[in-house]
């Protein structure tokens, strides 16, 4: 499957990462207006984690076992066992926030608009990830891991 | 502590319709203009220290920032300008030297611009370097006056003439010496691996060459300079030539100084220095105070390298030039590097780089002309380097006389520098001319790379159209090819060291 | 009104397209200057009128030992100053005027003279290691730049070059070349594009036995004119084939290149090309490029060399200016247009276009035959031959050098 990777060595903690997740999952899909009227309802689902120099983008892994999926009461998370991709359906979400609780990388978010879940969902609808699109620095990249 | 005098330079702009607090500036301003008060939720700017690197600018997802040179507005006076008068209270204030960086400034005449190039119309066909062929493959090194055979032999001749060694490259232009310390690995890298992508050359600079860099050493020229850092026999052996850095143009007769701020562990191992100590390159060479010293260490180098490798000298365009070259051409370098006073740095005093050497157009004519009346232009390569800003000025370098040139200044724009001349502070925000580990991994060397390979793509096709209109399909009939050139706004004098003739006549 | 004969040096590069023609007994056998002027008045509207000429060689056999000096002087002042020149340098063994007919056709002309002379000994102690034929050069450079009147324009032994302003079939008549025998022929009509007609500035131009007609301009003319300054080769005429005459003598006669290696270094294969030679090849041709780089005649051109030995014929390496090679028994003919020769040889048994850069050549088989035993050991002396084969095995030599073979 596709995996969005991290390169450690060049993400230079500009966070652009997070604001273009953020306008990807917005209803306007405009920066501005993203910001200044849904900030706070919506969240980026990828944040850049740092200490001093050294600052990197964490996005939902994609587990092969992932523990959110185990831990879903309503199924709203699922893993495509075909594509590897484990998706999110905010139909099923009920917000018990038992996910959030166990993500390994802590990729799991709380959508507040929506009372629900919220993830790196490799931005499905566009076919480019928001965030690999607008990496200045090309420390996101999506690679195809043959596992 | 007594106010200070010296004004903000730039201003800050910030659109308050378009900001939406998002913080790329302030996460990426070094020099700490931009702040975030959680408070206000607002994104606010101290411009005192604004450099004018347009990062914060070119990084701000909705162009909510602009930066402008804004310069305080004294009262009118062509001598006392703002730059003169702040330059005034800098030095007042702290009683140093004024410093700058990258190449002068002040030069208000390129003379490149003045030179225009010929084209073919009716009694000369021009080429279509897209459909036919166009050669820019480029030999630098010492050549025979005459090649001569074996008869001997039944098969047919042979050659009795053994070239010297050459370097070959696949379009003039090399990139000029930037060491690793005053410009960062990944910058280091970018032109090590560009230089071996297109098939041309990078000069390490006087700072060494670590060793993870070894591998590029069939594309790298190293430096041996006057602080003689990182020079060892592998250092020699590894690269496919060396140079001796006898000056540069932005700074001659000046030497040069890394800060120890700057020298990590890394930069400590290439230098061969301990770390955090000063890396401090004297003026002259001390083991040079003369010609026939500088024939004894490019013979040393020589030997050291088995006679396989040329040896460059590099020189600032001082005003006597044509003797000097002439003078190092007959010690026995395989490569004279003019450095005119356009020339780039990380760090010179600003009155040196703006008053001391002789532009590159009328050094280039000067050796040229002077070499070839000596009847010893084949013995050496002659490169030129200080300002090449196009392809333009590249033709007219070879046209005056180049074998090739160096550049720095457009390698490190194409790179992203925004010529903000600070690079001194060690706080590049493009991630070049720094050793902030923060700042350095802004420069991706494989975005690097890519850009810098395109920028030599670019001005070797630019350079292909320009022979192709005067009919020239290979860069040896452009070389020296003064007749391809006429002067406009220039007078007798200039065009007389110039060696070129008016546009008409 | 204008004069012009009068000498006037452009000041800057003449450009001109041209017809050019050339033939060779490689047996020696003498022929009249006849054929030579029908073959170029056969391209006529190539020309333009404002200048011909003619080179022949083996036209002065009694004086073959000597230089014979053609000169033009605009009055009897500028002779009288160029013979006290030639007579402080030279031992004279005879001079005469050039005989002219005179036509309507052919108008202004100069004062024609030609002398027939060696150097002096005591003039050759001023050299070091140089040979007479660097002292006739100095001396020919030295009249030509100093004598406001006078113009040596050939200075070769056993040959000669006439031209003028007019089209050249005229110009042959002028000088009665129906009444020379010659071995080689080479001829030039001329159409020049910014020069005003002077009689000096028409083809061949000559120095030594060197003769140079040539078609086309040359756009490293820039670069190969300070190139020969290197050398010593002042360029004065700003002509494109005033620089390809000196190149000859620089390559050939002072560096004992062979022809074929001389042209190689002149219009040498593109790199591809070049990288696909066999191996003995390719070190010779890549080392000849490196090392000629400044003798590197670029932009369109066809041009004819003639020497005492033989005729080489050829063209720039992209192939920009026509040039046609014929033979028949042992006549070698070479021309911008095949009609140039069908004119003068009914039925040649082959007919070839050269391929770019691919130099033809024609030599005298038995040198010694025709220009006798010193004439020889100087050819030999100053320019050689590669082996016969050695060059085989090249594509680029290919068709046309194995037609001449």
């Amino acid at each position: 499957m596709k995996r969005i990777v991290a390169k450690e060595e060049y993400c230079m903690n500009c966070r652009l990462c997070e604001v273009y997740c953020l306008v990807s999952h917005s209803r306007s899909k405009d920066l501005i207006k993203a910001f200044r009227q849904e900030r706070g309802e919506i969240v980026p689902r990828i944040t850049v984690e740092r200490l001093g120099p050294v600052s990197f983008a964490v996005q939902c892994r994609h587990c092969d076992e992932p523990a959110c999926v185990e831990a879903c009461m309503t199924g709203a998370l699922h893993r495509d066992p075909a594509t590897g991709e484990v998706t999110h359906d905010p139909q099923r979400c009920v917000g018990c926030w038992m996910c959030v609780m166990v993500c390994p990388t802590g990729a799991i978010r709380r959508d507040r608009n929506g009372h629900v879940a919220a993830k790196c969902d490799l931005c499905l609808e566009t076919g480019t990830p928001a965030c690999v699109a607008n990496c200045p620095n090309e420390a996101l990249v999506i690679e195809e891991d043959n596992d | 502590m007594s106010k200070r005098l010296v004004q903000a330079e730039f201003n800050v702009e910030r659109d308050p319709e378009r900001c939406i607090q998002c913080q790329v500036c302030v996460r990426q301003c070094s020099n700490q203009v931009h702040a975030y008060d959680a408070e206000s939720d607002q994104v606010t700017c101290d411009e005192a220290s604004c450099v004018g690197c347009q990062r914060c600018a070119t990084l701000c997802p909705t162009n909510a920032l602009t930066i402008k040179k804004a310069p305080p507005e004294f009262a009118p006076d062509n001598n006392w300008t703002s730059d003169v008068i702040q330059n005034i209270y800098r030095q007042a204030e702290t009683g140093g030297v004024l410093l700058s960086a990258m190449g002068n400034d002040t030069a208000k005449v390129s003379w490149w611009d003045n030179i225009l190039l010929n084209a073919s119309q009716v009694t000369n066909p021009s080429i279509d370097p897209l459909r036919e062929p166009m050669e820019l493959t480029t030999f630098l090194g010492a050549k025979p006056n005459a090649v001569e055979l074996n008869f001997d032999d039944q098969g047919g001749p042979s050659l009795a003439t053994k070239l010297a060694p050459q370097l070959v490259l696949s379009t003039p232009i090399m990139f000029s010496a930037m060491s690793y310390g005053a410009i960062s690995y990944n910058a280091f890298e970018s032109l090590a691996r560009a230089a071996g992508q297109y098939g041309t050359f990078a000069n390490s600079g006087e700072g060494g060459l670590h060793k993870d860099f070894w591998p590029h050493g069939p594309n790298m020229i190293v430096q041996v300079a006057s602080g003689r850092f990182g020079v060892d026999i592998d250092y020699l052996k590894v690269a496919a030539a060396v140079e001796i850095k006898i000056g540069q143009g932005a700074k001659p007769g000046i030497g040069g100084h890394l800060p120890g701020e700057k020298v990590d562990e890394r930069i400590s191992q290439t230098r061969m220095i301990p770390v955090g100590s000063d890396a401090i390159s004297p003026a002259p060479h001390h083991d040079i105070y003369s010609i026939e010293d500088l024939r004894q260490l490019i013979y040393s180098l020589k030997e050291a390298t088995r006679y396989q490798k040329p040896i460059s000298v590099k020189i600032a365009a001082v005003h006597n030039v044509a003797a000097i070259a002439s003078g190092i051409v007959r010690a026995g370098a395989d490569i004279v590097a003019i450095d005119g006073y356009k020339g780039g740095t990380g760090a010179a005093p600003t009155m040196i780089r703006n008053n001391v050497g002789i532009p590159i157009e009328f050094a280039l004519a000067a050796v040229d002309d002077r070499l070839r009346q000596e009847g010893i232009r084949n013995q050496a390569s002659v490169v030129a380097c200080g300002g090449f800003r196009s392809s333009a000025d590249v033709v007219k370098a070879i046209a005056l006389g180049a074998d090739a040139v160096y550049i720095g200044t457009a390698a490190l724009v194409a790179l992203g520098c925004h010529l903000c001349q600070k690079c001194y502070t060690g706080k590049c925000n493009w991630g070049i001319a720094t050793q902030d580990p923060y700042l350095t991994r802004r420069l991706n060397p494989e975005i690097g790379a890519r850009r810098l390979v395109n920028l030599l793509r670019g001005w070797s096709h630019e350079i292909k159209e320009m022979m192709g209109g005067m009919g020239i399909n290979a860069i040896e009939s452009l070389r020296g090819n003064r007749e391809h050139l006429r002067g406009v706004g220039l007078s007798d004098r200039e065009l007389s060291i110039l060696g070129i003739k008016a546009a008409g006549e | 009104m204008r004069l012009l004969h009068r000498k006037q040096f452009p000041t800057s590069k003449d450009i001109s397209g041209c017809a050019i023609s050339g033939m060779m007994s490689e047996t020696g056998t003498p022929m009249s200057g006849e054929a030579i002027i029908r073959s170029i008045a056969n391209m006529h509207d190539r020309s333009n009128g404002l200048g011909g000429g003619f080179a022949a060689y083996g036209i002065y056999p009694e004086m073959r030992d000597r230089y014979a000096l053609h000169v033009m002087y605009d009055a009897m002042d500028d002779k009288q100053e160029t013979e006290r020149i030639i007579s402080r340098w030279c031992t004279v063994y005879g001079d005469e005027t050039i005989p002219t007919r005179p036509s309507a056709l052919v108008r202004h002309r100069p004062i024609l003279h030609r002398y027939f002379v060696n150097i002096k000994p005591e003039v050759m102690e001023r050299f070091c290691d140089e040979t007479e034929d660097d002292a006739i050069v100095d001396l020919v450079m030295t009249i030509n730049a100093d004598v406001q009147g006078g113009f040596v324009f050939s200075s070769g032994k056993n040959m000669g070059v006439f031209k003028g302003v007019g089209f050249p079939e005229d110009i042959g008549e002028f000088y009665r070349l129906d009444e020379y025998q010659a071995y080689i022929w080479t001829s030039h009509g001329r159409f020049p594009t910014n020069t005003t007609g002077w009689w000096g500035g028409a083809h061949p131009f000559s120095l030594l036995d060197w003769s140079v007609v040539h078609n086309g301009e040359i756009s490293s003319y820039g670069i190969n004119k300070r190139y020969l300054d290197n050398f010593g080769y002042k360029c004065t005429l700003h002509t494109d084939t005033e620089v390809i005459a000196y190149l000859f003598d620089l390559l050939v006669r002072k560096h004992r290149l062979p022809f074929e290696a001389a042209c190689m270094a002149m219009a040498p294969p593109f790199w591809p090309q070049l990288e696909r030679l066999p191996e003995v090849r390719r070190e010779l041709a890549r080392t000849l490029r490196i090392v000629y780089g400044g003798a590197l005649l670029n932009g369109p051109f066809s041009v004819l060399v003639g020497h005492a030995g033989g005729m080489v014929g050829f063209n720039d390496r992209t192939k920009l200016r026509p040039m046609v090679g014929a033979r028949k028994g042992d006549m070698v003919y070479m021309a911008s247009e095949e009609g140039a020769i069908r004119e003068v040889c009914n039925d040649p048994e082959v007919v070839w276009h050269a391929a770019g850069g691919v130099p033809i050549m024609a030599h005298l088989k038995e040198p010694e035959k025709v220009i006798g035993p010193e004439a020889t050991a100087r050819l030999k002396a100053h320019s050689c031959r590669l082996p016969a084969g050695a060059w085989q095995e090249a594509p680029r030599a290919g068709r046309a050098a194995a037609s001449v073979q």
